[in-house]
């Protein structure tokens, strides 16, 4: 194992390189750290292809061919950094723009310039007020060839998928719309729009100091590259960890000081991934294609332990219910569905099914999934569907015979307004 | 042809399932399930005439709607994942 861990370690840090803990990093220190950035080199687009850098904002797309459908477009196009991290269980995104706030903006710059936009926004959530300021004043320390408005946007989870930025930034309601058209062929004003996470654009960043076969050098050949995670749970070094791709989910929770208590089940992708019981979790390499096949899913690299003495059915139960109070109310499937399956997930864990609820959850899930405007829905049937399978015992006992020793525990998954 | 909804723009109405039950049924909350196949030849006028009905043009034709011209391939109904 402890060989495993320093290859895990190997390449990184790469984008914490310059991490202060005490302060933002300010220009002249991240100049000094990471280097100017070299002026742009013609065909940039197929460095990123080279590089094989894929989303870090849970979709995991090539992020290169993303930037090509944008460049290709007509007349001037625009550039939105998603920062509103609207996951609760993440901190990546947040700790970039707090202590690393120049390694974004360079990335929008180049991002900007590869695709031919001059008009960028930086979104955070507008009631992140001491993100907002600190992002104006790094803005202001640059001479950038790009406008950068840094745009604050409402705090709601769908709020920040990206049909929903979109139509914010173009002066409508910040939910989503009903593609096509896709933001890459009308976005933000009808103009073509590169939409990517802000640790994505952070690593574009570094690519375009140090090329593609740097960046590759870090991670597997599939899946190259550094990510962040964030470790949350029954751990004891919670917190955000620069892991190379393809580190195993057990050498993930080891960064993070290893379990701190028995574990029975890993929350991996967060509220839009999937449990995996923790002996299944161990080995499984953190890829999207691994985790897929695993029965799980990358997201935005989120890793929650679940002790033993926990209940996931009623961790879930309480997180299907916030993510129900969530929806846009836009999509009659997600309106009603959502709020259906809260009741009967908070039935099942808190009250018992009276032998009736399983099968209430297997007619509802259909009813809901693949039925909204946004995925949404999509992702609350995953987390409920891993969830009995996971604890696939410990529901049937739930439904037949009634609560467990396990709900007396303090809720361990956080929500927004649990602090 | 193909049917879809645009699950924004539905009501729950109704009147795509009273036109097409052979196609179209509704679920608890009235909104329409669709039958996941292209229309068979013999309803395409009776499917025509349900998306011409729905008061909320929310009901679809595969080749019809909000897209533009590189999105009508898609023809999917969910929107972007990134």
């Amino acid at each position: 194992m402890s060989t495993s861990i320093e290859i895990a370690r190997r390449g990184v840090p790469r984008l914490l390189a310059g991490l202060s803990y005490h302060h933002p990093t300010d220009l002249a220190k991240h100049l000094r750290i990471y280097g100017p950035l070299p002026a742009m080199r013609r065909r940039f687009i197929d460095v990123v292809d080279a590089s094989g850098l894929t989303g870090r904002g849970g979709a995991g797309f090539p992020t290169g061919r993303k930037m090509r459908s944008v460049a290709v477009g007509r007349g001037g196009k625009v550039v939105v950094a998603n920062g509103c991290e609207g996951e609760p269980a993440s901190s990546k995104d947040r700790l970039l723009l707090t202590r690393l706030p120049h390694l974004v903006l360079d990335g929008i710059v180049t991002a900007a310039t590869a695709v031919g936009a001059d008009d960028a926004y930086l979104c955070v959530h507008e009631h992140e007020t001491y993100l907002l300021e600190g992002l104006d004043c790094a803005v202001a320390e640059r001479r950038d060839p790009v406008r950068i408005t840094v745009a604050g946007v409402p705090g709601r989870y769908v709020a920040s998928e990206q049909s929903s930025l979109v139509q914010y930034l173009t002066g409508g309601p910040a939910k989503p719309t009903y593609s096509p058209p896709r933001p890459h062929e009308r976005g933000v004003r009808g103009r073509p729009t590169l939409v990517n996470n802000v640790e994505t654009l952070a690593h574009l960043a570094l690519i375009a100091r140090h090329g593609d076969r740097w960046f590759r050098s870090a991670g597997l050949l599939a899946a190259p590259g550094s990510m962040l995670a964030t470790v949350s749970g029954a751990v004891y070094r919670p917190g955000v960890y620069e892991i190379e791709a393809g580190t195993s989910i057990g050498e993930v929770v080891a960064c993070a000081g290893g379990p701190a208590e028995p574990l029975q089940a890993l929350l991996v992708g967060g509220y839009f991934g999937a449990w995996l019981p923790a002996d299944v979790a161990w080995p499984v390499p953190m890829t999207h294609a691994a985790l897929k096949a695993a029965g799980g899913a990358l997201g935005a690299g989120m890793v929650i332990a679940l002790p033993a003495s926990s209940c996931l059915l009623a961790e879930t139960a309480r997180v299907v219910r916030y993510l129900a109070g969530e929806t846009a109310g836009q999509c009659g499937p997600c309106v009603f569905g959502l709020p259906a399956l809260a009741d009967a997930m908070t039935g099942l864990a808190y009250h018992g099914g009276r032998g009736r609820v399983l099968g209430q959850l297997a007619r509802l899930l259909p009813l809901v999934e693949r039925r909204g405007a946004c995925r949404h829905p999509d992702g609350v049937t995953q987390l409920i569907r891993s969830a009995l399978r996971t604890a696939a015992g410990d529901a049937r006992r739930h439904d037949q015979a009634g609560p467990c020793r396990g709900m007396l525990r303090e809720p361990l998954l956080p929500l927004p307004g649990d602090d | 042809m193909k049917l879809r909804v645009n699950p924004i723009a539905c009501t729950g109405h109704g009147v795509c399932a009273e036109l097409l039950p052979e196609l179209i049924e509704l679920d608890p909350w009235g909104y329409p399930l669709l039958a996941d196949a292209p229309v068979p030849a013999d309803l395409l006028d009776l499917a025509r005439r349900a998306v011409a009905a729905c008061p909320t043009l929310a009901l679809l034709t595969g080749d019809s709607g909000v897209a533009s011209p590189a999105g009508v391939r898609r023809g999917g109904r969910h929107a972007s994942r990134a």
